[in-house]
């Protein structure tokens, strides 16, 4: 084994990836050329395609400390919700922002503080979560929506979903720039080094004198900022809030990872392959449905892509043992 | 001086006792061999000296300096110079060689990003110069699911020495290994003591640990039943004391 081989080796998974997200599109480009041949809906895919996929960034790091989350898409409405009323409370929106990153970081610090201090299982917190915090949505807002529509020109709403010389969505960039900031948290920071072996090995973790509850609530707080951050970004987009915001976003998320090569098993998993996985996962329904076949056929193909990719990661992976 | 003097060591797991009272000390430049039956305690008496748990009751001296253990931790251990290589051998295998030789002690720039040339030409270095891992295919790179038992030992036990540490515990060291590489392991063990150092080698056996150690500790049901010199005391003798122990039947619960 040497050096090239071994980088070759490493990045194979994503290649991969790239090469079938490749054959994906060019089988879209032919079989409706008008609607593939046009920059119209890349665009349109650069702006729905990112809440999702920041989304999907944090559930990476969740699944490879070990754990899991099923809460993000109530605290992704959760935060548009408190971003709302500070808003109409304060006249600020930089204020109703923070509320509501800060709303999804408390959420996080709770969902960590229960699975680790009080030792319930990830999936059954964040389980209960979900139907709390969109309990409390509905009560909160009598299942009303809330219109942000005064907040067109205001800077912060140019900064995050404004469009960057007249045509590229700024939610995209954000997007590029928080896969970037995560791959060096996960794998050149000394706190991603963490999260990297408490799912690994929690007891060889620990006998190295890492402190694995410590880390894992910090990796359910920064899941709950990403998360109230799509939320913002959503309501922004859409230029209002509504109390069933994020319904749906579950098992797409949770696709874009799981096809994006992390694994359930912690401790490896590719913050790449989700970024990836994001845009593979985003274009299928537009290409099922531009290509002429009904909707339904969409859970059928995303069915498929899941089955198929897990089942390549997890040949590739004992491959390389 | 003593490097580690643990006085009247008590440890309990909810009703299990552990640990009853248990007196244990290293010298300066000792080996000491911690002969015990599974079960005995040697596992959590180590563990404690570790930083790992603390115990329910007792005092640990270590260079002479008694130990707060309100904020004794594996970290702490670290800096006073006590390196464990644990049975469980403590490694991701999911993980490189490199993450797993400065887990918790990553070699970082002042934003705490890892210095990757660094602390891969240090892994190669560790691996060679400690290890002896030339060729072979083993790379700093390799991830340890790739590796053998015996390499992965050598692993656990290099990250021991590069951390140049005073006292290496050693718990079950050549468990699960090929005669050569109990050989290496034990190699390891003499340059340790060649090198000034101190070493607690654990064994359910005394098979190995006698030709190393020149003082034997024996555990049995949380406490300490025997103390021997090597130089008083035949490998046979060794058996025989090991073997009566066992004989003694456990008193009724």
């Amino acid at each position: 084994m040497n050096f090239t081989k071994l980088n070759l080796g490493k990045y194979r998974m994503q290649l991969g990836l790239i090469a079938i997200f490749a054959l994906i599109l060019i089988s879209f480009m032919v079989t409706s050329p008008r609607v593939f041949l046009r920059p119209t809906i890349y665009l349109a895919f650069l702006s729905t395609i990112p809440f999702v996929g920041i989304m999907g960034l944090g559930l990476t790091l969740v699944l490879i400390s070990g754990e899991i989350d099923m809460s993000f898409p109530s605290v992704m409405a959760f935060s548009g919700y408190v971003c709302a009323t500070v808003y109409s409370a304060t006249g600020s929106i930089v204020l109703g922002a923070l509320g509501g990153l800060a709303s999804g970081a408390g959420i996080g610090a709770l969902n960590g503080t229960l699975i680790r201090r009080v030792g319930i299982p990830s999936i059954v917190v964040t389980l209960g979560m979900m139907f709390l915090i969109r309990g409390c949505i509905n009560v909160l807002s009598g299942g009303l929506g809330k219109s942000f529509t005064a907040i067109i020109g205001h800077p912060l709403h140019s900064a995050m979903v404004g469009k960057i010389g007249g045509f590229i969505p700024a939610q995209s960039l954000w997007f590029v720039a928080l896969t970037v900031i995560l791959w060096l948290i996960l794998f050149r920071h000394k706190f991603g080094n963490y999260v990297l072996f408490v799912g690994d090995n929690e007891g060889a973790a620990r006998m190295m004198g890492i402190n694995v509850d410590r880390t894992k609530t910090m990796v359910f707080i920064l899941m709950g900022v990403l998360a109230a951050l799509a939320g913002l970004i959503d309501s922004f987009r859409m230029l209002k809030w509504w109390p069933t915001m994020g319904e749906g976003y579950m098992l797409t998320t949770f696709a874009t990872v799981f096809v994006g090569g992390t694994s359930m098993f912690g401790g490896e998993g590719s913050i790449l392959g989700t970024f990836i996985g994001a845009f593979l996962i985003g274009s299928l329904e537009a290409g099922i449905v531009a290509a002429g076949l009904s909707g339904f056929w969409t859970q059928v193909i995303y069915g498929l892509l899941i089955l198929i990719a897990v089942t390549i990661h997890t040949l590739l992976r004992r491959g390389g043992e | 001086m003593s490097v580690v003097q643990m006085e009247n060591i008590h440890k309990s797991f909810g009703k299990v006792v552990a640990l009853q009272g248990v007196n244990f000390k290293v010298g300066s430049n000792e080996v000491v061999g911690l002969i015990g039956d599974n079960g005995a305690g040697k596992s959590t008496l180590i563990k404690i000296l570790s930083g790992v748990y603390p115990p329910s009751k007792g005092k640990i001296y270590i260079k002479g300096k008694k130990i707060n253990l309100e904020g004794y931790s594996v970290r702490e251990a670290h800096k006073l110079g006590i390196e464990t290589v644990f049975q469980e051998q403590a490694l991701g295998v999911k993980q490189t060689i490199w993450r797993n030789l400065f887990l918790g002690r990553e070699l970082t720039n002042s934003l705490g990003l890892i210095r990757l040339d660094k602390v891969k030409r240090e892994t190669d270095k560790m691996m060679k110069e400690l290890l002896g891992f030339t060729g072979g295919g083993v790379l700093p790179e390799s991830t340890v699911r790739t590796l053998s038992g015996g390499e992965r030992q050598g692993i656990a036990i290099g990250r021991a020495m590069y951390f140049k540490a005073d006292l290496v515990i050693l718990d079950e060291p050549t468990r699960a290994l090929s005669i050569k590489e109990v050989n290496k392991v034990l190699n390891f063990i003499r340059k340790l003591k060649e090198r000034g150092k101190s070493c607690v080698y654990i064994s359910h056996t005394i098979a190995n640990v006698y030709f190393v150690s020149d003082r034997f500790v024996i555990l049995d049901r949380g406490q300490v039943v025997g103390r021997y010199k090597r130089k008083e005391i035949s490998e046979s003798d060794l058996n025989e004391v090991l073997i009566q122990i066992h004989h003694v039947p456990k008193p009724a619960d």
